[in-house]
Order: structure tokens, then sequence, then C-alpha cells
């Protein structure tokens, strides 16, 4: 999947759950879900169940301790799409 | 001229011991009562390790009727009933008449939720068009008033009975609801205490949310690791802790033993405001809660000897270090001593204030301080704060005057409570 598809799939999920909207709209690869986002930690749990849906994968624990950013969570993406 | 309030009896069914003296024996040894789970691998939980209380049918019997097991399916209820009447028995307080109540006695004993397991059977039978063969013990069992109403029944009691819920702060604060209603002169005895079930459809919620630890699966007894720097989430429990509260002048016409008695406490939220959420604590509140406990109690913070934490074995652990500190404005070795007993018996979540609460006067009773399991790795953002000799790793012989008790829940509410050891005078 094209990078640029992935990135604005994966904004448009978590927007739901961002409380920074400026920092959403300047979403780039270096930004922190709850550092810059201020996505409730309790969220990063949801985030992960929305990506599975709408990529069609599985994320497994280890994988999901480490998504904590935008750049951890398309790499981890792009590596579930490899695995399918 | 407010009643003081002591406590005279207590009961317990832990993950590491059903009845007070293999309670005490187990945490005096340092038992830890958790261990696999193979229901939840079937299941697929992440987390496969629990601290679950074991119950023969021989010991059950000893509380309940046939008829009352009969279609009986909740094990909060089973815990919370065996705590309780263990507690009114160590008491040496006997069970009212058929014909009339006991109108000075009665309970605050909490849940998080009644009777998953019967509720998940009507759910079912209410699904497959089966609705009027539900029969009649549904309600008794999934009310989330359950538990208060069955140990209102067995024990006869005829002043304030009911159930309070404020997820892991519940069982600390049905302590302190009982002490003001006895403490105000409403009642002369209040059974508190509270309770949880066990099983995966109490655990699911928290297991889906990664709050709990997927790393020890093939080491139960490692899995639940307050304070240290490996430690990856807390281990689901259940169980059911019980204390008989009344008032001194109550307590010494009946001439009977006391544990111990309640100073005071506090009880507030943090509103899920500033640095608190629905799952996050507001640091501020915390430390307000425990600092207008301490001035409650008529003490200072340097009375305090022992501080029993709430500490899940979460990354929230060395920030309830820091709101201590802060709270107490003690720090490095002057800070007192501090255990968890989640090491033990893993977090027993509506459960949990009750059966530390129990294991803290049990220290206080018998002059020991009980081990923090699985923290040989001390968390460096602890010890940057405290002195690490101030975390027994072995039970510790040590007369102790003044606890400490803080328990802290979903939706950003706090409980702490001050308890003091009775010297006869």
């Amino acid at each position: 999947m094209d990078r640029q598809l992935l990135l604005s799939k994966l904004k448009t999920i978590v927007a739901s759950y961002s409380h920074d909207k400026d920092a959403l709209e300047y979403l780039n690869e270096t930004t922190d879900f709850t550092k810059d986002l201020k996505i409730n930690s309790a969220n990063l749990v949801d985030v992960v169940l929305d990506v599975e849906e709408e990529f069609d994968i599985e994320i497994d624990n280890l994988s999901m301790e480490r998504m904590l950013n935008v750049s951890a969570a398309i790499e981890i993406i792009e590596t579930k799409l490899k695995e399918k | 001229m407010p009643n003081r309030v002591v406590i005279t009896g207590l009961g317990v069914v832990a993950p590491n011991g059903v009845g007070l003296t293999p309670f005490l024996e187990a945490i005096r040894q340092g038992h830890s009562g958790i261990a696999y789970d193979p229901i939840l691998e079937q299941l697929q939980f992440s987390c496969q390790i629990a601290g679950k209380p074991e119950l023969s049918a021989m010991l059950i019997a000893n509380y309940f009727s046939e008829l009352e097991l009969k279609n009986f399916n909740s094990s909060g209820i089973l815990y919370g009933v065996i705590a309780a009447m263990d507690a009114w028995k160590d008491a040496g307080l006997s069970i009212a008449n058929e014909k009339e109540p006991d109108w000075d006695s009665g309970t605050i004993f909490g849940t998080g939720t009644s009777g998953v397991d019967k509720f998940r059977e009507a759910v079912y039978k209410i699904d497959e068009l089966q609705a009027r063969k539900l029969g009649s013990t549904v309600v008794g069992q999934t009310m989330a008033s359950g538990i208060s109403a069955y140990i209102g029944g067995k024990l006869g009691l005829g002043n304030q009975v009911s159930t309070n819920s404020s997820a892991c702060t519940t069982g600390t604060e049905s302590i302190l609801m009982a002490y003001e209603r006895i403490k105000s002169g409403q009642a002369t005895r209040m059974l508190a205490g509270s309770t949880s079930d066990s099983g995966p459809y109490i655990w699911g919620g928290f297991d889906a949310m990664r709050v709990c630890t997927f790393k020890h699966n093939q080491s139960p007894e490692q899995g639940s690791r307050p304070m240290s720097a490996s430690a990856s989430g807390f281990v689901p429990g259940s169980g059911a802790g019980a204390l008989v509260l009344e008032s001194l002048e109550s307590a010494l016409s009946r001439g009977v033993r006391i544990y111990a008695e309640v100073l005071g406490g506090n009880l507030n939220s943090g509103g899920q405001r500033g640095t608190g959420t629905m799952t996050a604590p507001n640091a501020i509140a915390v430390q307000r809660c425990i600092a207008t406990a301490v001035r409650d109690s008529g003490i200072v913070s340097k009375d305090i000897d022992l501080i029993n934490g709430h500490l899940t074995a979460t990354s929230k652990d060395a920030m309830e270090i820091e709101n201590w500190s802060i709270a107490l404005q003690r720090s490095g070795k002057d800070f007192p001593y501090i255990n968890s007993l989640k090491s033990m018996v893993g977090h027993c979540l509506s459960a949990a204030g009750s059966i530390e609460s129990v294991a803290a006067i049990l220290q206080l009773h018998h002059g020991f301080i009980a081990a923090n399991l699985n923290c040989e790795d001390l968390h460096p953002e602890i010890t940057a704060i405290i002195d690490a000799a101030k975390i027994p790793q072995q039970t510790m012989v040590k007369n102790i005057d003044i606890i400490a008790k803080a328990s802290f829940g979903f939706g950003d509410v706090n409980a702490c409570i001050i308890l003091k050891k009775h010297i006869a005078s």
C-alpha cells in the first residue's frame, strides 16, 4: 500500500480519539499518539482495534506495546500487510 | 462526642488463603496465590494467570444450605458471605434470633458487579425464549446489592444494609462508610468489606485494555510485580475481605479482643481533571486524599510506620510513590515502610481494598511487615524517591503502631484510611 494512503487512513482512525486537533492537522511520521495527539492512553487499544479492522490484519501484544507513535504504527502495519 | 471506632473481627477469602489462620500464615511466609488458569488459555486471553481462592464443597456447606446452593452461580456472593460470617464469628458475635433482627448492627459490603456467571446464564435463557424458566434465584444473585442482602439475611442485621461500589476503591470505601455510621452514633456495629466475582467475564475487559500482564503465563508466581522495573501489568484476582467495626464502648463492654482503631480517613475524587481520566488518577487528588486522611486522624505524617499501597504492578506505581512522598512530605530513608499485598494475590479489583485492609490489620496486630515479592529489580524512578530498605523483600518482624492504607480506582476515585494498633489501657 502507498505510504501516503496508509498515513491518511491512519489519520482518519486517530482523529476520533485525538484531543489536539491542531497536532492532528500536522500529523506526520514523528507524531506521538499520547504526547502530540493527546490521545488518552486507555484509548490506544481502541486505535489498534480500528487499525486491525481497517487493514484486515492482526496485531500481536508485543507489537501493540510499541505502537505509540505514527512511525511505529506504519512500520507495524506494513509488516503485517506483507505477512498476509 | 463522636464514638471512637475499633475493629474486632476479621474474615477473608483470598487467592493465597481461605480463612484467617491460613491467610495469616500465607502473608507471613510470602506465599503467592497466583496460578495458571486453563479457562483463560482456552478463551485465548492475553493474560492466562490469575489469583482465585480455592474452596471445597465441604467448606461451602458450612455456610450455605443445600437449597441455597441449588441454582447458585455467583462466586462473589459465595466469597463475601464466607468472609462476612467468619468476621462476625471472629468478633465473638452471635446470629440474631429468628424473630427479631439486631437493630444496632448493619453492613456496607461492596462489589463491582454481582453474579456475572448467573447473569450470563440468564441472558442465554432469555435469548432462547426461556424467560419463564429463569426461576426465583436470578434477581437475588445478580442485583448489585445481592451481597449485602445475603449477609443481612444470614446474620439478621436490622440497621443499614447496603452495597457500595467505586471500582478498586470499593473495599476501603466500605470501611470508611461503616466507620462514619458508627462514629455518628447511627449504628453500634457494622460489618464492612467487599467482594469480587472470579472468572473470564469479570477479567475480560481488563485483558482487552492490555492492563494485565501477558509476559508471565509460564511463570505465574512471578507475574505480579509491584514496584519492579519489569512490572508489565497487573494479575487479575478475586475474593473477599470482611471487617467488624464497632464503637469502642461496645467492644469494651463485650470484653472482646480489639485488633485496631480506625483513626480516620478520607474519600475523594480527582473529577477526571488535570492528569485524571476514567482510568488514570489526578495526582493532586491522590495527594489531597492522603494528606486529608492524616489530618482527619489527628496524627502527623511522621507517625506513620507502614504504608499499604494500592501499587498494582503497572507503570503507575512510581507515580503512586511520588504522590505518597509529596503528601506525607517524607522521602529517602525518612519514608515509612511500604508494601503491596498484590505481589501475592494479584489485583482483586473490588475486593482489593478489603482483603488488603485485613492483611494490614493482621500485620499491625501480629507485629510484622509482609514481604514485597518479585521486586528484586526495583524501579529506578521509585528508588530515586525512597530508600530501597523501605521496601522489605523479606518478612520483617517489627512492632508497628500506625498504618496508612489507600486504594485508588477507575473513575478517578480515592480512599485512604489510617489504622492504629489498639493497646488496652
